[in-house]
């Protein structure tokens, strides 16, 4: 049976390639995948998987959640009862507690930490090109194919801090250690853009379009 | 580590490339989503379009290009040129445009970046800077494709960008441009030493060792169109050269 996979809506960047890369991880795996853009709180519900993307500031994107009528609930109700998610970006930013950009904003608190500035030294901010994932084998589904050295494309000032070690699936170096992926049951984010990372990005959403948590 | 950018560019007019690799292979050597899926296979690390479309009327060819590309290749896409005002960054973000590069609407209106950062986020907003030297360390800001001067100095310009919420600068010599003399390096590390923002360079390359020069300058991106698209270089040469100087280069994955 065909699943059906939502990539939420709510006025924020670029929701096309999201769905695009979806879409293609899917037909190369032989997926019979529905893949449909949505704000709508009922087709929310009915989705198998969701998928929130998110450009732009936490608390820019949080409003934007809130300001659909119903929306937020729908996504934490379908969540709370096991369809699997994937936050890309700002998407993945808001499973942590909390926000610190432009004021404290709450996010959904579905794994621990907070999105603050990141520290850099000389470094540039935004964090902006390809990096290297650092991970451990075998820790997760949705690094199958995957080896530590493979790059992901990175657009971010703010990043998860004070994170638990076990939510934290990969991360990458700059100025430090940045958390570039995190996991707490079915809930999982990419803080790098895994629509625009080449076959690394499509592996880790086909990944996602089998993952039985 | 964070690799250096390897950023190739695509001149686009009407919707169709004009000044594009003419390789065999190529079923239609004009259609920037062919040029595309080619540079994304040879591992370019983002793609910037320049959409140098003069009449008003054929403006939407390049929402057209970005869609088909964004089907076809997903990569980093910087889209260029005619864009006014926040209704236009919109339009192209949706037909899956990554960032968009303000120039000329900039200049005429600085709180332009303003409400593009605040709408759509920092990292959607490359200011380009088309720079010209006035006197010695001094460069001048021109609009129009290099044809008008406005009489802004360019530090203080890419400070005030920075300020108002510009995610990049995209930074190009036009005494270099078409010169094959290589990136002026003295402007380029006077920009990235004005700001703490990522720098792209572009205008001047020539030769291979100009790619290490920039990047050597402080760029962190480094933007070419004719050595790509004449074949002198290819993508894998420039890293190649990069990397042999020590510097980060992502390579191909190996599978």
């Amino acid at each position: 049976m065909s699943q059906r996979v939502a990539v939420i809506d709510y006025q924020s960047g670029n929701l096309a390639s999201a769905a695009r890369g979806l879409a293609l991880a899917a037909t190369r795996q032989g997926l019979e995948v529905e893949v449909f853009i949505t704000a709508d709180p009922d087709e929310l519900r009915r989705a198998d998987r969701i998928v929130l993307p998110g450009q732009g500031a936490f608390a820019d994107c949080a409003k934007g959640l809130e300001s659909i009528s119903g929306l937020k609930a729908a996504l934490e109700e379908r969540v709370a009862q096991g369809a699997p998610f994937l936050g890309i970006c700002v998407g993945m930013q808001l499973m942590a507690q909390r926000g610190l950009e432009y004021g404290t904003t709450p996010g959904f608190g579905w794994v621990r930490g907070e999105i603050a500035r990141m520290q850099v030294g000389a470094e540039r901010l935004p964090h902006m090109g390809w990096n290297e994932l650092r991970f451990e084998p075998g820790s997760h589904k949705l690094l199958d194919g995957l080896k530590p050295g493979d790059h992901a494309y990175f657009v971010h000032s703010y990043a998860l801090s004070g994170g638990r070690p076990d939510e934290i699936l990969a991360t990458t170096d700059y100025a430090g250690d940045v958390v570039a992926m995190v996991a707490s049951g079915n809930r999982a984010g990419t803080q790098f853009h895994a629509e625009k990372s080449q076959e690394v990005g499509l592996t880790i959403l086909g990944n996602f379009l089998t993952w039985t948590p | 580590m964070l690799k250096l950018r390897v950023i190739p560019c695509l001149d686009v007019k009407d919707g169709r490339v004009v000044k594009g690799v003419n390789f065999v292979s190529l079923r239609d050597a004009g259609d920037p989503v062919e040029q595309a899926a080619l540079y994304d296979k040879a591992g370019a690390d983002e793609l910037t379009f320049l959409d140098i479309t003069a009449s008003s009327d054929n403006r939407d060819t390049i929402l057209d290009v970005v869609h088909r590309t964004a089907e076809k290749v997903f990569l980093p896409l910087t889209v260029g040129g005619g864009i006014r005002q926040v209704a236009d960054m919109r339009r192209l973000l949706l037909a899956g445009a990554d960032k968009c590069s303000v120039n000329s609407a900039a200049i005429s209106r600085p709180e332009l970046i303003n409400e593009a950062a605040e709408k759509f986020g920092s990292q959607c907003v490359v200011v380009a800077i088309d720079a010209r030297q006035s006197a010695p360390g001094k460069w001048e800001v021109y609009s129009h494709g290099g044809r008008k001067a406005t009489g802004i100095d360019v530090l203080d310009w890419a400070r005030q960008m920075q300020a108002r919420g510009a995610g990049e600068i995209l930074l190009t010599s036009m005494d270099r441009d078409g010169t094959g003399k290589g990136f002026d390096q003295e402007l380029l590390k006077a920009v990235c030493g004005a700001v703490r923002l990522p720098v792209v360079a572009s205008g001047g390359v020539g030769e291979l060792r100009h790619f290490v020069e920039g990047a050597q300058a402080g760029a962190t991106g480094l933007l070419a169109a004719s050595v790509f698209h004449f074949g002198q270089f290819t993508v894998a040469q420039v890293k190649e050269a990069l990397g042999a100087a020590g510097l980060p280069v992502r390579l191909p994955r190996a599978i």
